[in-house]
């Protein structure tokens, strides 16, 4: 096994987990300030067509911005169509479970409504960050070859680790999020911090569906992608709630996935694939077991998670 | 002078029957609205969708055959729904539910007599449901996992165990080498529809299941304990109700009624399992539960409602030519339409003229 | 709108079935029906849009004479029955069955509407108003083993699967002998991601058989994600489906273009004049329903050459890539030297001829 083997597994392995790590660190803030929101299937299929609309009908008045416009696009729509969930369960106190499936539901319909003139176009690609001296060699690529989104990805997850841990902001948001009543009888507005935490998480859905669209694929298609959602999910699970580990985690989940790639392609079939496939699953449900096994005081997800709270009850 | 809620002691009872009603009318008004905007005729739609498969005759098997999973899921979910315990796995539960029937119809001479075979695959079916129901339970009552992420992440399991088995070990040897299992014998399998009518099994069953539930939750000290564990744990507690007992009993219920479906569905409609078998009863179901306001009588409402926007989804398709994705956007806006109306059900709207507030709801405006 | 009640149930349930009679007699110079259940939305840019292209293709085709209806996101679970009746009752004599999960869905309905006639693609079962169809993918699956077998550097090919079933494994088995009959030495490295459109997992996928060392891939799956990695990575592939090239500009050889039209606008003219039989039909390159993008520049005049002749014998019928001899993985004969295999065997193939990897 050489050098470039290495970095070209690599390389799969960073394509496969960005999007998953995006999505699943909007939805680490969102279940963070105690809110359960599983609509994020949905969320990023809105952000998938959005971002590919944008990018593909500002094309040419914007140039090499299109795409980023087509970024930003996604992360609106993401946000907007979280603002949905929001309200419901914020404001009139909706049962979050339910009003994160149907999020899920509407989003790959109303996906596919917006997304059905687009089917079969083409847009560039949105995969060069850096220049192709440095892009392009053999060992440089693995750091310096990727699209802007996963530089971003990066970024996104050490800062909201940052400020969950280390700022005033973010321990209000745990707070919020481990005992929303005392939190607000000292005053903070429990309600508005869930908004943020909700509208950021659709954000980063959002961009985490043009990542499907404009880098993997710089096409539309419906449910382009594929369940990835639901792995976020699983997950935030997997992290019990820290962004380190959700980092480590999605990684973890990545190479996973390539592992059974790479298995398949070399003629290893020691295990069924169904059992690769069922992995993150299976990790996910046994990480949250060992957590809550050794943590007497429950499971380490946030203690107001999925509860509604109605400020004057 | 500003709108004020105020709690309700008790819920209100016409609130939550009006509701779902308005929010099935708000749905349609809505989509007629939208589907004039995107270029269709809007209340031809609607009446395609919601209408059509109602007075069109030959379209009741479709709705009767719908509403039965649908319904007998729901019946389920609910019970859990009242003590606050989210099983959303049903999905999962009724892919396991139809393999174990599937098993047991395997395992057994393919000429075993109906009164046998059929008895025996429902009985593996329920029991199958529960089983994949058992393990959230364990880890609820026993380490305390949240319910709502595991069974959700079982539900792709699920997927993963149909996958494995009717691609490998019940792969049908006549079936030309694709994924699925061999077909059921004909002892081993239930009509459509009962001959004569235009009832299906399955729902017969769910409708003595609506009943037996409206018996055990309005009628039973048993009904009354879980609603108690849903509304006021600590009381619940004090009242010697068990809460772990509860998690077990209502996640076993509704993982075997999902279990139930599963296996009847796999009898009567294709007698045999293949790729295409879970078709989302399972988290459809979810959404009947809440519409159907966690009743057992409203949950059959709306498990027919639902199987209405189905059939009438298909049949605005091929009549009106709107695209198939509307289906999901009606059934998520009643669904949000239900859930944004539940305020009205526990809260009061009052408008006061004072605009001081002791207490605020919702965002600061 | 009028009460409903059992009698009225039955009248309409009759008048239903009496009215193709009715059709033919009292409304003959209206368009003729036909149905068309798809998997996929038409908007999969895969499998259901080559469908309903060949759809699209029948109504231009047969302009006033036909109207075409289609119902898109069809599940092969039971749901389909109550589609394929509503086809039916409205009035459709054909209704095509665009995917191998409606097999019973598509028997059942059949057996109720004898007067309707039914067409199930890739199936096996047949009724007096019920015939199969499915088409040879495998001849280009030969053509592009053949530009694999002798543009590849390394010797080693990649194939990016969906499912172990027939169709997809007599595709691996094409591209493979067919490369070898260039190059003997040549191997295969098969991917099966367990999925038809999962356009991050293809893409990683092609990654990983670009990064074992394979420098010319095939993929089986609908999405372009592993052409534009492909493109990137500069390794030879070929379009699915369609021809893709918008996605892989200078690395895409050739594609396999699935084109349904030929089929579907002969059982039209079949229906009209009457001639309509319940056939197993198998059509491929000579048809015109598998066809061959053009070669790219990147393709040498020579190899060019080669492949036309594979096309060409294809196509005259002196060519067929299941010629034996061939070996399954442990090196059995499974086809005797000289010898053809059969159809009813490829249409249940399970097996991979020596020199796939998997």
């Amino acid at each position: 096994m050489n050098i470039a083997f290495v970095i070209d597994a690599l390389v799969t392995v960073i394509g496969v987990t960005t999007p998953i790590l995006l999505a699943a660190t909007g939805e680490l803030v969102v279940e963070k300030s105690g809110v359960l929101n599983l609509g994020v299937e949905g969320m990023m299929l809105i952000g998938a067509v959005t971002g590919f609309a944008v990018a593909l009908n500002y094309g040419e008045s914007l140039g090499d911005w299109a795409p980023w416009a087509g970024v930003i696009g996604a992360a609106v729509a993401g946000a907007a169509a979280s603002m949905l969930f929001g309200v419901l369960v914020l404001t009139l106190g909706s049962n979050q479970v339910a009003t994160g499936l149907a999020l899920a539901i509407f989003g790959i319909g109303l996906s596919s409504l917006i997304g059905a003139s687009y089917v079969g176009m083409v847009i560039q690609p949105f995969n060069q960050t850096f220049p192709d001296w440095l892009a392009a060699d053999p060992i440089g690529r693995v750091a310096f070859g990727h699209s802007p989104l996963v530089y971003i990805a990066l970024v996104v997850v050490v800062a909201v680790g940052y400020f969950l841990n280390h700022t005033r902001a973010g321990l209000i948001l745990r707070a919020v999020g481990e005992n929303d009543v005392s939190a607000h009888s000292i005053g903070y507005p429990v309600i508005a911090i869930r908004y943020a935490a909700v509208a950021f998480g659709g954000a980063l859905a959002g961009i985490a569906g043009s990542y499907f669209s404009m880098v993997i694929t710089p096409m539309w298609a419906e449910q382009m992608t594929a369940g990835r959602g639901w792995i976020a999910l699983a997950l935030v699970v997997f992290s019990s709630w820290r962004a380190g580990r959700l980092l480590v985690g999605a990684y973890f989940f990545g190479i996973l996935m390539t592992l059974e790639l790479y298995a398949k392609a070399s003629g290893f079939s020691f295990l069924p694939s169904q059992f690769w496939a069922a992995m993150p699953y299976i990790m996910a449900v046994a990480v949250l077991a060992v957590m809550s096994a050794r943590d007497v005081a429950g499971a380490e997800a946030p203690a107001c998670l999925g509860r509604p709270f109605m400020p004057n009850n | 002078m500003r709108i004020r809620l105020e709690k309700r002691l008790t819920p209100s009872r016409i609130m939550q029957v009006a509701t779902p009603i308005a929010s099935v009318l708000l749905t349609m008004l809505l989509g007629a609205v939208i589907f004039e905007l995107i270029g269709f005729d809007g209340p031809d739609a609607i009446w395609q969708t919601f209408i059509t498969p109602i007075v069109a005759p030959y379209k009741w098997v479709d709705v009767l055959t719908k509403a039965a999973p649908l319904i007998i899921i729901a019946q389920g979910l609910s019970l859990g729904n009242q003590a606050k315990i989210w099983n959303i796995g049903a999905e999962g539960q009724y892919v396991i539910g139809a393999l174990a029937g599937a098993g047991a119809a395997f395992a057994m001479p393919a000429d075993a007599p109906s009164f046998i075979a059929i008895p025996a695959m429902i009985v593996a079916g329920i029991l199958g449901g529960m089983a994949w129901a058992a393990i959230p339970a364990l880890l609820k009552t026993r380490l305390r996992v949240s319910e709502v992420l595991s069974t959700l992440m079982f539900v792709y399991i699920a997927m993963q165990v149909l996958n494995y088995l009717i691609g490998g070990p019940w792969k049908d040897p006549n079936g030309h080498n694709f994924p699925q299992t061999p077909p059921f014998s004909p002892t081993q399998t239930l009509p459509h529809v009962i001959p004569g009518t235009v009832i299906p099994p399955g729902f017969v069953i769910a409708g003595v299941l609506t009943l037996l539930f409206w018996l055990l939750t309005a009628r039973s000290v048993y009904g009354f304990s879980v609603r108690t564990v849903g509304a006021a744990p600590s009381a619940a507690r004090y009242g010697g109700f068990d809460a772990s007992r509860t998690v077990w009993s209502t996640l076993m219920i509704s993982g075997g009624m999902a279990g139930l479906a599963g296996i009847l569905e796999a009898m009567s409609q294709l007698g045999q399992i293949n790729l295409g078998f879970p078709s989302g009863y399972g988290f459809t179901a979810i959404i009947v539960s809440f519409l159907g306001r966690l009743h057992p009588i409203g949950v059959f409402l709306a498990g027919l409602i639902l199987a209405v926007t189905y059939v009438g989804g298909q049949v605005a398709q091929t009549a009106v030519h709107v695209p198939e994705a509307t289906a999901g956007i009606f059934q998520a806006t009643m669904l949000f339409f239900i859930l944004a109306s539940d305020i009205l059900v526990r809260y009061r709207l009052r408008i006061v003229r004072d605009p001081r507030r002791t207490a605020p709801v919702g965002v600061p405006a | 709108m009028s009460l409903v009640t059992r009698r009225n149930f039955v009248k309409t349930a009759a008048a239903g079935l009496a009215m193709p009679a009715l059709a033919r007699t009292a409304f003959a110079a209206d368009p003729v029906k036909i149905g068309f259940i798809f998997l996929g939305p038409i908007g999969d840019f895969g499998w259901t849009w080559a469908h309903n292209k060949g759809r699209l293709a029948v109504e231009e085709a047969l302009k006033g004479k036909v109207k075409t209806t289609y119902v898109e996101n069809v599940k092969e679970d039971a749901s389909a029955i109550p589609i394929l009746k509503d086809l039916a009752q409205q009035g459709n004599k054909l209704i095509f069955t665009t995917s191998y999960g409606y097999m019973e869905q598509t028997v059942e309905v059949a057996k109720q509407f004898p007067d309707v006639k039914f067409e199930h693609a890739t199936g096996y079962k047949t009724l007096p108003n019920l015939g199969v169809y499915n088409s040879r993918f495998y001849q280009g699956r030969a053509v592009e083993g053949t530009l694999a077998g002798m543009m590849s550097k390394s010797g080693v090919i990649g194939y990016l699967g969906s499912y172990k079933v027939p169709e997809v494994v007599m595709g691996v088995n094409a591209f493979t002998l067919a490369a070898q009959a260039q190059n003997p030495k040549i191997t295969t490295k098969l991917v099966m991601i367990d999925s038809w459109f999962d356009p991050a997992k293809e893409a990683a996928a092609v990654q990983t058989l670009i990064n074992l060392g394979c420098d010319v891939i095939a993929q089986h799956t609908d999405s372009p994600a592993g052409l534009q990695v492909a493109e990137q990575r500069k390794a030879y592939v070929f379009g699915q489906g369609a021809d893709m090239h918008k996605f892989a500009p200078t690395m895409q050889l050739t594609a396999i273009e699935d084109i349904w039209a030929p089929y579907y606008i002969d059982r039209a003219k079949a229906l009209l004049d009457g001639s309509w039989k319940p056939d197993n039909t198998w059509w491929g390159m000579k048809e015109g329903t598998v066809v061959m993008s053009a070669f790219s520049k990147a393709v040498p005049d020579n190899v060019r050459a080669v492949a036309e002749k594979i096309i060409a014998g294809t196509k005259d019928g002196s060519y067929d890539v299941f010629t034996g001899e061939i070996r399954d993985q442990s090196g059995a004969v499974k086809v005797a030297k000289g010898e053809r295999l059969p159809d009813d065997k490829l249409a249940v193939m399970d097996w991979y001829v020596q020199g796939v990897q998997s």
